[in-house]
């Protein structure tokens, strides 16, 4: 019974052991996880830039600089404004050296901009998991009309050049507030793709024994559906969300570098790489540390979201 | 197979419709006024009233959009009287800012759009189809595992720091190549590819995992197709077994996925455009945006929809030729 399946063998860094039988799904999973050296660094990254966002204005506290202080004695004005010192002007003062130009405090302000990274991420990541999962199980279970309405429209999202799109309504929106616009339009056109998945398993599922038998005994059909159908759809929601993530903290990143996400003066790693790609030859500190966060953050992510698959869908997914 | 090509181009049509209006809508509900843009700065409140007339501007919502519509298959004059611009056939509206119609400006930056969108494609295939393969092939050894584990640290790469890391190496430091810049094809196609490789690059490193991963899964599953194993089974030699059994169909949900990735990136290499200074139509989209031109940002949503839709369109008809089944759908 616990033999592995020749895939889970395959990519397990260790072999799930049979010295033991574990009792749920859900704990064979935890289990294989475990084995994965490459998804526990994944964590372990999420774990240390998720604690960084949460403990911002204590660790700008400590180290003494806020994010949008300027600080002109830390640039040299003959230098076209260059960090003074080495490694774009590391110093006791500023750990991770300044801007050019304005000399704001580059540690302050990646602390800041994982906040908003993750917040804008995680937030939109809930949204599309909320409606993808509604709307893709109400049309998998009920199919017919409802179907045909729902699946019609997700094509439509889906024939949205999205990037575009998100770019001209975002630069036509009135200011509101930034954060939740790029929350709004990000979901708007990342939750076809949960749906279409959803619904999918819905159509497998609906036609189970335990679903006959919840209708043939009088369930309510909400019942059915998140009492019955939603419970096994779960691993392949988490799945899919995981793996949503980093696209989305991507996006939130290019939309801030093509100028229409977060505004400044509230940081936002796509806007401070948009400002360090002109100083990329003389300056390249300040490119590299937001590039960098970025690319942990994306490829933490990705290792843990692709463990999960492992785990929790022993077949290897087909997209 | 006429019906469902007919019933698919009837669905396309309708789609590209609802897009056009929606972008529409978004567009003209809450613009930056055009007929302030169209007569400057500094223009009178009632300047600024005649041109609103004279452009259309104060018609209903939905007799602009209908001028608009039929504006793109019959073209339509803007403005009347010494405003007056010709904006012929497919007309999707006019620059003011440029003084040049919207598809003129666009059909100027399309070719360097297509050059990079294909060299792209042609080199993240390469990379990703071989990758996959290879690891499919030797699946479970160390090397599959470095493979798959080095494709998702190559995507997790942001545009930006690939672009600017190969500037830097190959530009600046080694200069091997010159800074990128578009030279057409036709005119020197030696330097169309050491302008374009960089760029290529940049695009394929990002898409190429994707692919591999995506190849690997497909062709670990073919192989375990019985015909595979049937094929085996009759004494055929392994690389034909490989490349003509387990191959070939592995390859289809690539295809698919390569269709709607060029139609995404004729459009939509926004980013890439931006950091290599190439005058494609991303760029023009996001110099329009810096400028608010509007008829311009309106007409690249539409193109890039178009390009969506039709790839789509492409790859299902690819299909339905392939597999009859897939008609019926």
């Amino acid at each position: 019974m616990t033999t592995p399946l020749p895939t889970a063998a395959a990519e397990g860094a260790g072999a799930p052991d049979t010295t033991e039988a574990p009792a749920s799904p859900w704990k064979l999973a935890l289990h294989r996880l475990r084995h994965q050296k490459a998804a526990l660094v994944g964590a372990a990254i999420i774990a240390f830039f998720v604690l960084a966002a949460l403990l911002a204005p204590v660790l700008t506290a400590i180290s003494g600089t806020r994010p949008d202080t300027v600080d002109k004695k830390a640039v040299d004005p003959y230098l076209g404004g260059l960090p003074r010192g080495a490694l774009g002007g590391i110093s006791p003062q500023h750990w991770l050296g300044v801007e050019p130009l304005l000399g704001r405090d580059i540690f302050a302000r990646l602390l800041y901009g994982a906040q908003i990274s993750l917040l804008v991420a995680f937030s939109a990541a809930l949204l599309i998991t909320l409606i993808g999962t509604v709307l893709g199980i109400t049309a998998g279970y009920f199919g017919g009309r409802t179907d045909a309405l729902i699946s019609r429209f997700m094509d439509v999202m889906m024939s949205f050049p999205s990037l575009i799109f998100m770019i001209a309504l975002l630069s036509v929106a009135r200011d509101v507030n930034r954060v939740l616009l790029l929350i709004g339009v990000m979901s708007l056109f990342s939750w076809p793709y949960i749906a279409r998945v959803v619904r999918g398993q819905t159509l497998s599922l609906k036609h189970r024994e335990y679903v006959e038998a919840a209708r043939a005994s009088g369930t309510r059909n909400s019942r059915i559906l998140f009492g019955e159908i939603l419970p096994n759809l779960t691993g392949t929601i988490i799945v899919y969300v995981t793996l949503a993530v980093p696209g989305l903290i991507g996006t939130e990143a290019a939309l801030s570098f093509l100028g229409v996400g977060i505004r400044p003066p509230t940081p936002s790693w796509g806007q401070m790489i948009s400002d360090a790609v002109l100083y990329y030859k003389v300056d390249p500190m300040f490119f590299i540390l937001p590039s960098a966060c970025l690319f942990l953050v994306v490829l933490a992510f990705t290792l843990v979201g692709d463990a999960l698959r492992d785990a929790l869908d022993p077949k290897g997914s087909r997209t | 197979m006429i019906g469902y090509l007919l019933r698919r181009l009837a669905a396309m049509a309708a789609t590209l419709l609802v897009v056009c209006a929606l972008t529409f809508a978004v567009f003209y509900l809450f613009p930056a006024d055009p007929a302030v843009q169209f007569c400057g700065k500094d223009c009178s409140t009632e300047r600024i009233e005649l041109v609103r007339q004279q452009l259309g501007l104060a018609d209903p919502l939905i007799v602009q959009f209908w001028h608009y519509v039929t504006g793109i298959f019959a073209g339509q004059t803007l403005g009347t009287g010494q405003y007056a611009v010709q904006c012929g056939f497919p007309c999707f509206g006019y620059s003011f800012q440029s003084a040049q119609p919207v598809w003129d400006l666009m059909m100027d930056r399309l070719p360097t759009s297509i050059s990079l969108a294909l060299g792209a494609a042609a080199l993240w295939l390469l990379l990703g189809v071989g990758t996959g393969v290879v690891s499919a092939l030797r699946r479970g050894t160390r090397l599959d595992r470095t493979l798959m584990v080095g494709t998702i640290g190559v995507a997790a790469l942001p545009v930006y720091f690939t672009a600017m890391i190969l500037l830097y190496l190959v530009v600046t430091v080694a200069g091997l190549l010159p800074y990128p810049r578009y030279i057409a094809f036709t005119e020197h196609p030696g330097q169309w590819i050491s302008n374009l490789i960089l760029p290529w690059i940049t695009l394929a490193l990002l898409n190429a995992a994707i692919y591999a991963r995506m190849t690997r899964n497909s062709v670990i599953e073919t192989m375990a197709e019985p015909y595979v194993r049937t094929a085996r089974a009759k004494g055929l030699r392994e690389r034909r077994v490989v490349g003509k059994h387990g191959l070939r169909p592995a390859l289809t949900p690539v295809v698919t996925m390569l269709g709607m990735d060029l139609g995404g990136l004729l459009a939509g290499a926004l980013i890439t455009e931006s950091l290599f200074s190439l005058p494609g139509i991303g760029k023009l989209f996001a110099d329009s945006l810096n400028k608010s031109d509007q008829p311009v940002v309106m007409g690249v949503t539409l193109l890039a929809s178009f390009f969506i839709v039709s790839s789509n369109l492409v790859v299902d008809l690819l299909y339905a030729w392939i597999d009859p089944r897939a008609r019926l759908a």
